[in-house]
C-alpha cells in the first residue's frame, strides 16, 4: 500500500524507512528491531523476545535497556515520518516510566508519536506494550533537537 | 559486575577495575551504533541504568540487604553525542529509603569532566 501521499514532506515513505533502516542498523539490528506500521505522525516498531535481552537469566524478565532503545528509535523515526524526510537530529532528553515488568517470551511494540515540531525541537511521546496497547509496559516522553542545517 | 545479566553481556558492559568506584564500561563495536558514527541513545541509557543497579546492589549488599530491584522510572539527559570510543558510566546513591532508592549516574567517554549523558532513576526495593 502506497502511503507516500499522506506526507507533507517531499520524500516517499518507503525512502524514509530505507533511511531509517540504516539508522537502526547497528544496535537496532542486534536487538532485532523491526518496522510494524505508521501513520501521519506515528510509527510502530517492535522486537521479539530472546533470552539474551533479559536482565536476569533465571527469571528471564526483559532488561529495560532494549525497551529504551526501542523507544528512542520509535521516537526518532516518528519525527522523520511527520517531517516527511530525514533530518539530522539528536535526543535531548528521554524519560521513561516502567509501568510494569515485561514477562519473558513476548514481543514488545512501541508507538512513537511526534505531537509537535518547532523550528529547533521536536516533542514526542511513546507507549510500549506486549500485545495489548491498553496495558502498556512503558510510557515515555522525549524531546529531540535538529542538528546541522 | 555485582549482578549477572544476559543483556549486559550482549551489549558488552563490564566492570571497569581502574578505580575502586563501580564504573561500567562498554567498548565501541558496530553493535552499539545508532546513527552512523554515534553510540545509540538506548545503549547510553541502558549503561546508565546498569551503573545505577551496580552501585545500588553493592551498597545494599554491604549492609546484608538482599532486596530485589525494580526500575520505576528513568530520566536521561543527552549532553553530547557518544562517538567511536569506550563509554563509561558510574552512579551515585542519593537516598536509600524503605521502599524506594534515588540514584543518579553520569556517562562519559575520554574526559570525565565532559559527560555525554546524565540520568536520574527511581528504583523500587522489593523485600
Amino acid at each position: 500500500m502506497d502511503r507516500s501521499t499522506s506526507y507533507g514532506g517531499t520524500m516517499p515513505a518507503a525512502d524514509i524507512f530505507e533511511h531509517a533502516k540504516r539508522m537502526i542498523s547497528g544496535h537496532a539490528g542486534q536487538i532485532g528491531l523491526r518496522y510494524v506500521d505508521h501513520g501521519d505522525d506515528w510509527v510502530d516498531l517492535a522486537f521479539d523476545y530472546k533470552p539474551e535481552l533479559a536482565i536476569n537469566a533465571e527469571t528471564g524478565i526483559l532488561a529495560s535497556g532494549p525497551i529504551i532503545s526501542l523507544i528512542d528509535s520509535a521516537c526518532g523515526i516518528s519525527i522523520m515520518v511527520k517531517v516527511g524526510q530525514p533530518r539530522p537530529m539528536a535526543t535531548l532528553d528521554l524519560r521513561v516510566d516502567y509501568v510494569r515488568a515485561a514477562p519473558p517470551g513476548r514481543s514488545i511494540t512501541a508507538r512513537g508519536t511526534c505531537y509537535r515540531i518547532s523550528r529547533n525541537v521536536a516533542f514526542v511521546r511513546c507507549m510500549a506494550h506486549d500485545g495489548d496497547p491498553d496495558d502498556p509496559v512503558a510510557h515515555a516522553l522525549a524531546t529531540f533537537f535538529f542538528t546541522g542545517d | 559486575m555485582a549482578f549477572h545479566s544476559p543483556y549486559a553481556d550482549m551489549i558488552g558492559a563490564r566492570r571497569n577495575d581502574a578505580t575502586d568506584e563501580p564504573i561500567l564500561t562498554i567498548a565501541w563495536r558496530s553493535e552499539v551504533e545508532g546513527r552512523p558514527g554515534y553510540v545509540h541513545g538506548g545503549i547510553i541509557a541502558g549503561l546508565l541504568e546498569m551503573a545505577c543497579y551496580e552501585a545500588l546492589i553493592l551498597e545494599l549488599r554491604a549492609s546484608g540487604d538482599e532486596a530485589r530491584l525494580k526500575p520505576i522510572n528513568v530520566a536521561v539527559d543527552y549532553l553530547r553525542g557518544g562517538v567511536v570510543a569506550d563509554t563509561h558510566a558510574v552512579a551515585q546513591i542519593v537516598r536509600v529509603g524503605k521502599r524506594v532508592a534515588n540514584v543518579t549516574a553520569i556517562c562519559w567517554q575520554d574526559d570525565r569532566s565532559r559527560p555525554i549523558a546524565t540520568a536520574r532513576m527511581h528504583i523500587l526495593l522489593d523485600r
